[in-house]
């Protein structure tokens, strides 16, 4: 299926939940935030959580600001 | 005697805020934050390069301690505003939020219409609001009315180094708001800090004076110092300016007269 992930469309085996995700790949769970479809996905619900078709993910990370 | 200060439930003694952008390296910023002294230091919350594996995470080298100030920065909309500051929650773990909703590319100034708006959904949702506003006294009103924790007018554009262009306006806004007021953007030196202390502020806020000074470390020593002496000279209450001279030493007991 075709997901839009960070901006770019990533092909991703059907029914992948968010964990199965940040498995794939290699990023560690405790370091990022995920949202699926503008909404945040808390970490409790990265098991339960699936990715459908055409959904938009984010994952992202703390970095330099002020 | 201690002198604290706080922003909802946290409590600080120290009144720099300080930035994690722009360092030459980690190391070097590691340094930085360690002699500055700061214990709330601002974070950008951005998309994480899946291109790049085992990257080193600037959470790495933030000395144990500090807390964490996530930011809206470089968000243009309230509502990328919001989401960018409920992601921040989810990394961070705190209910703290630098409010920033930018309004123009080429200064950076705050769009204050969006501020106000995502400064309002965002306190809905239980954070501790500290928005990044201009020097106007009636937005910093607006902003404590829908409940931030504190406000944080610009002294100058980010970045710029221009020191506080109003010092009278950041002063009118002391006279407005009970919430804490912090100086936030155009620091470019240590007197620049210090003035912003001296005229009442609560803290200061700064991140490229420091990352990009020649040698930032040494510039937060400074800059440390200059906080903390703005900080006593505020307390202190400083002399009435006037235009003609007042001798210090006695003008009687003359000899030869």
């Amino acid at each position: 299926m075709q997901v839009r992930l960070n901006g770019e469309l990533r092909d991703l085996p059907e029914g992948i939940t968010v964990s199965g995700l940040l498995v794939h790949l290699g990023v560690k769970a405790q370091r990022v935030a995920v949202e699926v479809n503008d909404a945040v996905v808390t970490k409790d619900r990265y098991e339960s959580q699936r990715i459908g078709p055409g959904d938009s993910v984010e994952i992202v990370a703390f970095v330099g600001g002020g | 005697m201690a002198d604290g200060w706080s922003i909802g439930k946290h409590a600080f003694t120290s009144r720099l805020l300080v930035g994690t952008g722009k360092y030459p390296d980690f190391e070097t910023m590691e340094r930085a934050l360690a002699a500055s002294g700061a214990e709330l230091v601002t974070v950008a919350v951005r998309r994480l390069d899946l291109s790049k594996k085992d990257q080193k995470s600037l959470l790495d080298f933030i000395p144990k301690g500090m807390k964490l100030l996530p930011n809206t920065a470089a968000c243009f909309t309230a509502d990328e505003a919001v989401r960018t500051a409920r992601l921040g929650r989810e990394l961070g773990m705190g209910e703290l939020v630098k409010l920033e909703v930018i309004g123009d590319q080429r200064t950076l100034f705050p769009d204050v219409v969006g501020l106000v708006e995502a400064a309002r959904t965002l306190v809905k949702e239980g954070f501790t609001v500290l928005p990044y506003t201009n020097d106007d006294p009636v937005t910093a009103k607006r902003l404590e009315d829908v409940g931030c924790a504190a406000v944080m007018p610009l002294g100058a554009p980010i970045g710029s180094g221009l020191g506080i262009r109003n010092p009278y306006n950041i002063r009118i806004i002391m006279e407005t708001v009970k919430v804490p007021v912090l100086v936030d953007a155009g620091v470019g030196t240590a007197s620049d800090a210090s003035l912003a202390m001296e005229l009442g502020a609560v803290a200061v806020l700064m991140n490229t004076a420091i990352a990009g000074a020649k040698d930032p470390v040494l510039m937060a020593e400074a800059m440390k110092a200059a906080v903390e002496a703005g900080r006593k000279a505020f307390l202190a209450g400083r002399i009435p300016m006037k235009l003609h001279a007042a001798a210090s030493s006695p003008m009687t007991g003359l000899i030869g007269t």
